[in-house]
């Protein structure tokens, strides 16, 4: 697809996206407009895209594993929920988070990347749990398990954002924001030298990529994206406590990048509605989801390892010759 | 001092266990490039193959515990290779990582749903008295998991290093492509890898699960400090998971009683950081080029 054509059939979807709480049937249409609960839904729905964006850029991209992205969503989450309540204003807790999360990757990222390559699955794992422990331990700066209650929601410009709809536009304008800056930096040189790495890391480096500094900032800003989810995650719910910032969930995120399709620009879109959206359907069922969920994974990477964004690219260009 | 001996012998019963799974561990990455997420739950889902054989049909103590031993054998050793790896070898690491991921929570989740999510009592063969020696109090049940892992790592050992069947599956983890050419029949000894590690886990399971009861969730912890004990030991070694089992088992203890009962976690996870620090190959690791 050429440049303007996916802008276009981005802004398309952007304005499809920004309609989907409205009620439209005082214009004639007869759709009658997502409810309170829809409308969260569908906010958590782009909060964990962002951060699954970032995961896509640090697996799918840079070709790591990273097993901390719910930790650094944690980080964001409590860095904005305390600054806030301290009086801070949202704009520079937001950047704040990124900018922590992004510090933590380079440090946590430096020492992992000159090892091997799987040694920074290691070491966000033992980080993973040991954010976890601290969220959960250290009562008097996180209120331990019992959580921080009442995180307020910002205004933008004055406008209060406290109402759900109002707050899924102003999380949906970031979302579009950040998708558009990593849409960029994937087209930038800096970006092809990613495809670069990841089609033949050795023959990248042949051509004069440094392999590990690229490989680097992709986990830095991949763990930012997770930093900035975190940030707009704390007053989204109103309410943190550790859970869902545990390994498990960090797990969970690997999974939903890979299900979606990694390596696709819009497989963490699909892997977060499946992983956020499919639990709603699967209410009746809610037991057995997860177990649902593993076997659809496995299968997943047994048949079609591309996802369901690379599954349904095979059988469009496979309808295109037939 | 008695005080440091008793946490000392009941730091290496428990190392010895974390051994037996990090040896589990180690063996399938050098064979197959398999890293095992599913290594803890693996250790926490053949004792209860063992509380299925007691509950449901009734089995005694010792028959179940075998059942238990060679049900793991055909389910996380046969149907692991050729159900979930099989179809993604030679497909690189990322696949089977995410593939191992989903299959740890499938067995949690399964355990959960159909049996209990409560933790269950588990029976054991050692007796459960304590001895005083020379003023330090000894749980022979300790000793008794000491004696068993110790020997199950022996025999290992001896199979490895002794047997014919037990080198060609060391030439298969070294070098698979001139294994092959040299006649070494790589698939077999592939497979023999898997029930092996199976094996391995089902011992431990049964040794640990009297201690720790049997849940559903133990698998997380135990899974990760198999983990933390390979590398710390050297990734690429056996001998190394050995030394890192017993070292974490030992610090563990060591850690709950003298530092914090809630930052005990943290103690493996540092000596981790550190180790990929200072010496990434491992304590008793040999270098690898790097993968990049």
């Amino acid at each position: 697809m050429s440049t303007r054509a996916t802008l276009l059939v981005g802004l398309g979807l952007l304005v499809l996206t920004a309609l989907a709480p409205v009620d439209l049937t005082s214009v004639g249409l007869p759709y009658p407009g997502l409810k309170r609960y829809g409308t969260y839904i569908l906010t958590l729905w782009l909060v964990t895209a962002i951060a699954a964006m970032g995961v896509n850029l640090i697996v799918g991209y840079a070709g790591q594993e990273t097993l901390a992205q719910a930790a650094f969503v944690g980080i964001g989450a409590y860095l904005t929920a305390i600054a806030t309540k301290a009086g801070v204003p949202f704009g520079i807790a937001f950047a704040a988070s990124g900018l922590l999360t992004f510090a933590i990757g380079i440090v946590l990222g430096f020492p992992a990347l000159r090892v091997q390559k799987h040694y920074l699955a290691f070491v966000t794992l033992a980080f993973s749990v040991l954010c976890w422990l601290v969220f959960r331990n250290e009562q008097w700066l996180t209120g331990g398990v019992m959580g921080l209650r009442d995180i307020e929601r910002p205004s933008l410009f004055g406008w209060p954002l406290r109402q759900h709809v109002r707050f899924y536009w102003f999380v949906l304008g970031i979302a579009s924001l950040l998708t558009f800056a990593l849409w960029w930096i994937l087209r930038s040189p800096w970006g092809r030298a990613f495809t670069a790495l990841r089609e033949n890391a050795v023959r990248a480096e042949s051509l004069g990529v440094d392999v590990r500094l690229y490989t680097l900032l992709a986990f830095a800003l991949g763990s930012a994206y997770g930093g900035m989810a975190g940030s707009l995650y704390a007053p989204l719910v109103e309410f943190i406590d550790p859970s869902p910032f545990a390994l498990g969930p960090s797990l969970l995120f690997m999974l939903m990048v890979v299900i979606g399709g990694a390596g696709t620009f819009a497989g963490p879109f699909v892997g977060a509605a499946v992983a956020v959206l499919l639990p709603e359907w699967l209410r009746a069922w809610e037991t057995y989801y997860l177990l649902i969920y593993a076997v659809l994974v496995m299968i997943v990477m047994a048949v079609f390892p591309g996802g369901v964004v690379g599954l349904f690219a095979r059988l469009l260009t496979g309808r295109a010759r037939p | 001092m008695t005080d440091l001996l008793q946490l000392l012998i009941a730091g290496l019963a428990t190392g010895a266990i974390y051994a037996l799974a990090a040896i589990g561990f180690t063996l399938l990455w050098q064979t197959s490039q398999t890293i095992n997420f599913a290594q803890g739950e693996f250790v926490m889902v053949p004792a209860f193959l063992a509380l299925i054989a007691m509950k449901w049909f009734g089995a005694p103590v010792l028959p179940a515990l075998l059942l238990a031993v060679l049900g793991s054998m055909l389910l996380l050793g046969a149907a692991f290779r050729y159900v979930v790896v099989g179809p993604l070898l030679g497909r690189g690491v990322l696949p089977l990582v995410i593939s191992t991921i989903a299959l740890a929570i499938l067995l949690k989740e399964s355990v959960k749903d159909f049996y209990s999510a409560e933790a269950q009592p588990f029976p054991t063969l050692l007796p459960d008295t304590v001895v005083t020696v020379g003023g330090v109090a000894v749980s022979l049940a300790q000793v008794g998991v000491l004696v068993v892992a110790l020997l199950t790592i022996a025999l290992l050992q001896w199979f490895l290093a002794g047997t014919r069947t037990g080198r060609q599956m060391q030439a298969t983890a070294q070098n698979p492509t001139v294994a092959r050419i040299l006649g070494v029949p790589v698939e077999r000894m592939i497979l023999y890898t898997f029930l092996i590690n199976a094996g391995l886990a089902a011992v431990a399971s049964i040794l640990i699960s009297p201690i720790y009861l049997a849940k559903f969730s133990n698998g997380e912890t135990l899974g990760l400090i198999a983990f933390v004990a390979a590398i710390v030991g050297g990734f690429n070694q056996v001998r190394g998971a050995i030394v890192g089992g017993l070292l974490i088992g030992v610090l563990d203890n060591l850690a709950a009683a003298y530092v914090s009962t809630a930052y005990r976690q943290a103690i493996p996870l540092i000596l981790l950081v550190l180790i990929i620090l200072f010496r990434p190959q491992g304590l008793l690791g040999r270098r690898e080029e790097r993968a990049v």
